[in-house]
């Protein structure tokens, strides 16, 4: 795995290509302060091509959101120019404040101060849905 | 502390312990009539319903209980006022139970998230009804004396029919269960019951689009409303909801012994004509509700005889 031009910071590797940005965007990466680089359709083995994202920091990442938008993503924690850890995601049972209901018969719609909340009801099609009304949102892909 | 938000918020044996409670409850009223003495219920009617509104109050001052409570004649009012949160809040120091109803998707479970006090779900929009499955349950006991080993046939909107689906739910746990599904096409039972429910727990099901064919072999049928605002369109309304009506001349082939239940209330598709007929359940259908109203309220206060 390349991780060159890390020294100490976290490499979000196996991102399927062309998703880097939407990673980007949910983990709210354009708050950071640190060098993040984004490298798009590197050649992979395993999966032809992906993407990858490089930060130059170690933050606490989202692991439920990378869990959600593709358990295939792994995450490396890099200190000292060493992988010291390496986490493989798996999609999180539910998912708290990460996506918005869509029915708008729901509760979540006029409540103010309610946390949106989808737990996960197949983990084979990763799909998920509302704890109050029950509307699907589908994870993954 | 337990609420009954969802049917599948009680296991089978709990069902099986209500429906045994308010058997008991129907045999000796008074014993009874001053159970719940010094309890109150708190009916939260967001939306109107008066027929579930009073099946609850009935419910709790037969067990010599008291109601407060308020009904929103306007349900878009609900999107101004105040939060389902805050006045759960306040009306939990008034009541020892709370039965809410709200337009709604959810707000139940939410009121459950916010009470100190049990919540029963008194119906949430289009989503959940659970205390018309119970008393759909209680019929059909009454009326059969088991709950398996029953063909039966559910005819209508089984598309956005809420009390179809959790019906489906609670009687697929019986052995010798058989489903027969009459809808029109266009409001087929949606896929994730079929699949989720039905399939899961291998049972037979065969859906159909003829009411007739269907009545010989039912032990009972379940007719439901076709309600005109689940359709887009005028002409798609009309040219269905003609479609499923049950009338004396479609009686003449089933079994003696057929149970008609329907929900309430009913637009047309059960001739008043089929009232009378003794195979006609829908309106003891509305006294059981009260009965294992009654039950549920006794079970969640944790009151015993
Ligand atoms: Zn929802």
């Amino acid at each position: 795995m390349n991780i060159d031009g890390v020294t100490n910071g976290i490499v979000i590797d196996h991102i399927a290509a062309g998703r880097s940005m939407e990673i980007y965007h949910y983990l709210k990466l354009e708050k950071l302060d640190s060098c993040v680089a984004i490298i798009k359709n590197v050649r992979s083995t395993k999966y032809g091509k992906k993407d990858i994202i490089k930060i130059d920091e170690i933050i606490d990442v989202d692991l439920d959101v990378l869990g959600y938008l593709d358990p295939h993503i792994t995450v490396n924690i890099v200190r000292d120019g060493k992988v010291m850890k390496k986490m493989n995601l798996e999609p999180p049972r539910e998912l708290k404040n990460i996506l918005k209901c869509k029915n708008p018969r729901c509760i979540t719609t006029t409540e103010q101060e309610i946390d949106q909340i989808f737990r996960l009801v197949n983990e084979e099609t990763c799909s998920y849905r509302c704890v109050y009304c029950e509307a699907l949102a589908k994870g993954g892909d | 502390m337990r609420h009954f938000i969802d049917i599948a918020d009680l296991t089978k044996e709990e069902i099986e312990g209500l429906i045994t409670l308010a058997e008991d409850i129907m045999r000796h009223p008074d014993g009874y009539a001053q159970i719940c003495r010094g309890k109150k219920l708190a009916t939260l009617f967001f939306e109107p319903s008066t027929r579930t509104r009073l099946s609850f109050e009935a419910a709790m001052l037969d067990l010599g209980g008291a109601v407060l409570g308020f009904s929103q004649a306007d349900s878009s009012s609900v999107a101004k006022g105040e939060s389902v949160s805050d006045t759960i809040r306040t009306v939990c120091y008034y009541a020892d139970i709370i039965a809410i109803r709200h337009p709604k998707e959810g707000a139940p479970l939410l009121a459950s998230q916010r009470s100190s006090v049990p919540v029963i779900n008194a119906g949430d929009g289009g989503h959940n009804h659970p205390t018309q499955t119970l008393a759909d349950l209680l019929t059909i006991h009454r009326e059969k004396g088991r709950l398996g080993n029953l063909t039966i046939g559910l005819c209508g909107d089984l598309k956005f029919g809420r009390t179809v689906h959790s019906l489906i739910t609670a009687m697929s746990c019986y052995e010798g269960v058989k489903f027969i599904l009459i809808s029109p096409e266009e409001l087929r039972l949606p896929g994730y019951v079929r699949h989720g429910v039905l399939a899961g727990k291998n049972v037979e099901w065969v859906e159909t689009r003829d009411l007739e064919c269907a009545l010989p072999e039912l032990d009972i049928l379940y007719m439901t409303r076709v309600q005109k605002e689940r359709f887009f369109n005028e002409a798609d309304y009309i040219r269905l909801k003609d479609s499923f009506i049950l009338d004396q001349d479609k009686l003449k082939n089933t079994k003696p012994d057929l149970s008609i239940l329907h929900p309430l209330p009913r637009v047309n598709e059960i001739s008043v004509k089929v009232d009378d007929d003794p195979r006609a359940c829908y309106f003891k259908q509305v006294e059981y509700g009260k009965f294992i109203r009654m039950a549920l309220i006794m079970m969640l206060l944790e009151v015993q005889k």
